[in-house]
């Protein structure tokens, strides 16, 4: 969130920042992270069983768009958040490196489940032992799977962390 | 459904029944191999659990293989798999450290017939089967990916499972299991930096 920085310093520069000014940030902020936590557009880069789980959270019975985050978004370039359901190979990490850094800003990352998050049961030449390693991770999910309802809780959890984040002030 | 090679109505055969015709058709592949490879090409042959398991030479390999796939008596035409097993210290063996082993099938036949190349460590190499099996093209490239067995006359010999840039050969007994450090060699990638 680099571009906000300089706004709010300029503004000091020049004297305009009143406590008026600050109040009306502080409000426009609210409405911005209003409707950044409510329309967290998914990125799903599934390579195993977590992404299995990952469709029957988007779908009816469990219905991820009661949060918002109903649109997944098959190219990381209309994405908000890249959900990393499943082992990542040797062969697989570039390519997760690259699809985050083709993200646009404002953009976070979710960890699902055991292999994800540090390597599962698979503590061998060829996995990665944990993507938080290469790549900055906001939420980890545990379990294997984890269950729809820990992923829901995820999204909730992340939802609070963007409401809180300092866009403007 | 009756059961595979048995004539439409007749009884369903027991597994013993279908182990004991298996063992047959493959002990009549064998003397057939015999009878046409008369020298070295043939260096022996092990019944393991009711299989037949056919050692041959390296360099009558390809005779082989066209003569089991030609042959009208055997007509080999499907290439099922083609694997390695690297025996170091694999306990009680003796001899070389690799074993190449190639699986056909015969439709007409209804047979497996197993084929095992033993393989030194110095000299890992072995002419290559994908003219003769286009099915063996990608085959060969994993065991070269995984054990360094070099087919000379491969088309297009590559890795195919780890990436380009991999060294050495996972497969292998004495590769560490964690691996050499690839898989913590990527940049990293940080909030600030992305």
């Amino acid at each position: 969130m680099g571009v906000n920085q300089p706004l709010d310093r300029a503004l000091e520069r020049e004297g305009f920042v009143t406590t008026t000014v600050k109040s009306m940030l502080g409000l426009l902020e609210k409405v911005i992270n209003l409707g950044r936590k409510n329309a967290v557009w998914p990125y799903i880069f599934g390579t195993a069983c977590c992404s299995i789980e990952l469709m029957a959270t988007m779908s009816s019975r469990y219905d991820l768009a009661r949060f918002g985050a109903e649109v997944v978004r098959f190219s990381p370039r209309q994405a908000d958040l890249l959900i990393v359901g499943g082992r990542v190979t040797l062969k697989m990490m570039p390519v997760l490196q690259r699809i985050w850094q083709q993200m646009p800003e404002p953009k976070w990352c979710i960890s699902m489940g055991a292999c994800a998050s540090c390597g599962g049961v698979f503590d061998t030449y060829t996995m990665i032992q944990g993507v938080d390693k290469f790549v900055p991770v906001d939420i980890y999910i545990p379990g294997c799977p984890p269950r729809p309802e820990n992923v829901v809780d995820a999204l909730m959890m992340l939802q609070k962390k963007i409401e809180a984040s300092k866009v403007l002030t | 459904m009756s059961g595979q090679g048995t004539q439409p109505g007749a009884e369903r055969e027991t597994r013993e029944e279908r182990r004991a015709r298996e063992l047959a058709a493959e002990k009549q592949v064998l003397a057939a191999l015999e009878r046409r490879f008369p020298g070295g090409a043939i260096e022996g042959s092990r019944e393991i659990c009711h299989k037949i398991w056919i050692d041959v030479s390296r360099e009558a390999l390809l005779d082989v293989l066209w003569y089991l796939r030609d042959d009208p008596d055997l007509l080999f035409k499907r290439f099922v798999d083609l694997t390695c097993v690297d025996y170091l210290k694999f306990p009680g063996h003796e001899g070389p450290r690799f074993g190449l082993l190639y699986n056909l099938y015969s439709l007409t036949r209804d047979a497996y017939a197993r084929l095992k190349v033993w393989l030194d460590e110095d000299d890992l190499r072995v002419p290559t089967a994908s003219e003769v099996y286009p099915a063996a093209n990608w085959a060969e490239r994993e065991v070269y990916d995984l054990y360094g067995v070099q087919f000379d006359g491969h088309p297009d010999l590559r890795r195919i499972l780890m990436p380009d840039d991999y060294t050495g050969h996972p497969l292998r007994k004495d590769y560490p299991l964690r691996g050499r450090g690839e898989r913590d060699s990527f940049p990293v990638l940080t909030r600030e930096r992305s």
